[in-house]
């Protein structure tokens, strides 16, 4: 599959273009039918007044570049628009203003639970999960024996999910979300909940494929893990890029502001 | 501040996997390539629906059977009361009522379930792009592996009274298409206006009650003697019987294919001129 589309080595993999998101507020009374409809019947301009509608902006003027071999972090406070961002990676909020380029396979990790039947076996789950992320079944099998290594579960994989523990479900995940050397890896920050010797084999995966040619984007809290994991870094700030550059300097002026 | 990394300039010559920009205005194209590459991920929807199932009937001794049964019991019920009740032959009454109840359900889980297709997928929605039209294509997979339970009963029924509707039976087959891609189609508009309107899937169940009383599915429009229109105009009606007449051994009338093709046109170019305006915007509506 990744035959025909050659990793283009010094390439942009990720360009955002002045991409701006919003939330319309809807709750309570906005969302029902009746209002909307009162609305129009009083001439209100619903829908085309942004003055009408409570709208949260979550990501404003956002124009960033990540070339092949970054590894990007983001950081900033609860509700600073990290979450948001990797969902307009991910293509899942497609931008209200300004445009997003992505080059190559995108694996997102946003969810240990995706598409998660907790009543299938571990092997099946980890079919339906590459049916999700676009991995055909003769590509799967292939790789069947490697994932379930990378898991380490053994013969719990013949057991159905229920019985894992959340640190199993993630390794589960990470296997199957990496085993196909992801092009553009995007993942929320759960990933720290792992064990010390999951985190380390974890990273010692990406390091793999992101030599090769990928790029992976996390959004943490965990400064020291954004430290160890990633050499840029993106700090944001009420949906606003406030610092983007080697990872040291962000972190530092991050902890300044904080502290200050 | 620190500007982002130079672009290089080569970047824009290949193009990207993904392309997004605000205010797209190839709408109509991104709505139809959303339907094509949804179809395209066949396995995914297909184990999605057999999952569905699956996980509703797990543990339990009948499984999917379990509808079989009380829709067997319904048939039986109320053809034996219904035939007394209107005078009709049972061995007339019953293959019409089976049929006719079927079909009914199907349609009718399909129309009040519809409004669940987004909001209950929020999990998959906000956690991985996939073309939405997936959803639409689980939806009515699962709802043809229901129908495929139930349609036993109506086998049964034509083995119990010696009933062979003969080769007219095979018009049923385009007839289920039709219905089925009415259904799709309904999926997606309310699928997508119950995302936005909360209150639409509540206003749909009470609609549906009626349609059912008002439908000639316990009764023959036969029963309403000089005022037959009041099922003619009744789109359900035409809907149900473009399955149901050749399930019982007769050809559909004109007026009824008319009709179900002038709703198709209809409920296609409302739902997908509804699904090219608004399909960007599902992620945030639910």
């Amino acid at each position: 599959m990744t035959d025909t589309r050659e990793p283009d080595r010094a390439g942009t993999a990720v360009h955002l273009e002045n991409v701006s998101v919003s939330f319309p507020l809807y709750h309570g009374g906005s969302r029902s039918l009746k209002k909307s409809l009162l609305y129009r019947g009083s001439g209100g301009r619903i829908g085309t007044d942004a003055s009408h509608r409570i709208v949260v902006e979550a990501l404003r003027e956002i124009n960033l570049s990540l070339q092949t071999g970054d590894r990007l972090a983001l950081i900033g406070s609860n509700g600073a628009g990290k979450t948001t961002l990797l969902r307009v990676m991910a293509g899942i909020y497609e931008p209200t203003v300004g445009k997003v380029g992505i080059h190559g396979r995108i694996s997102p990790m946003f969810d240990i639970n995706l598409g998660i039947d907790q009543e299938l076996t571990g092997y099946d789950n980890i079919r339906l999960r590459a049916l999700i992320l676009g991995i055909t079944p003769t590509q799967l099998e292939e790789k069947l024996p490697e994932i379930a290594e990378f898991t380490g579960l053994h013969e719990y994989l013949d057991m159905p999910v229920r019985t894992y523990s959340a640190g199993m479900m993630l390794r589960l995940t990470f296997a199957v979300a990496t085993c196909f050397e992801p092009e553009v890896l995007l993942m929320d920050e759960w990933i720290v909940a792992g064990d010390a010797s999951f985190i380390s084999r974890a990273r010692q995966r990406i390091s793999t494929f992101i030599d090769k040619a990928s790029v992976m984007v996390l959004a943490s809290h965990d400064l020291a893990t954004c430290q160890q994991w990633c050499n840029k870094g993106l700090w944001l700030d009420q949906g606003r890029i406030k610092q983007f550059g080697p990872i040291d300097e962000v972190i530092h002026a991050y902890q300044a502001s904080v502290t200050a | 501040m620190t500007m982002t990394s130079p672009a290089p300039a080569h970047a824009a010559a290949k193009m990207p996997d993904l392309a997004l920009r605000g205010r797209d205005p190839h709408k109509l194209q991104l709505a139809f390539a959303d339907i094509g590459r949804g179809w395209a991920m066949w396995r995914l929807w297909i184990q999605l629906g057999w999952n569905d199932i699956l996980q509703r009937y797990r543990r339990s001794m009948l499984g999917p059977f379990w509808l079989t049964a009380s829709t067997a019991i319904m048939v039986g019920a109320l053809g034996f009361v219904y035939s007394k009740l209107f005078n009709i032959a049972i061995d007339e009454f019953i293959p019409f009522l089976c049929a006719g109840l079927l079909i009914w359900n199907l349609i009718s889980s399909i129309i009040t379930e519809s409004g669940a297709l987004f909001t209950g997928s929020e999990s998959y929605i906000k956690q991985v792009r996939l073309p939405y039209s997936v959803y639409v294509y689980r939806f009515i997979w699962s709802k043809i592996i229901i129908f495929a339970h139930n349609v036993v009963i109506y086998f049964a029924v034509l083995l119990y009274f010696q009933i062979s509707p003969g080769w007219n039976a095979l018009l049923a087959i385009p007839g289920f298409a039709l219905l089925l891609l009415n259904g799709a189609l309904t999926t997606l508009f309310v699928g997508m206006i119950s995302a936005r309107f909360r209150d639409i899937p509540q206003i749909i169940a009470s609609f549906i009650q009626i349609v059912f009383f008002v439908t000639p599915i316990m009764w023959k429009p036969e029963v309403l003697r000089n005022h037959v229109y009041i099922a003619a105009v009744n789109p359900f009606q035409h809907l149900i019987e473009i399955v149901r007449g050749p399930m019982l051994g007769t050809v559909p009338s004109e007026l009824s294919y008319a009709v179900v093709l002038g709703i198709t046109v209809l409920n296609m170019v409302l739902a997908i001129a509804f699904f090219a305006r608004f399909r960007a915007r599902i992620s945030y509506w639910i």
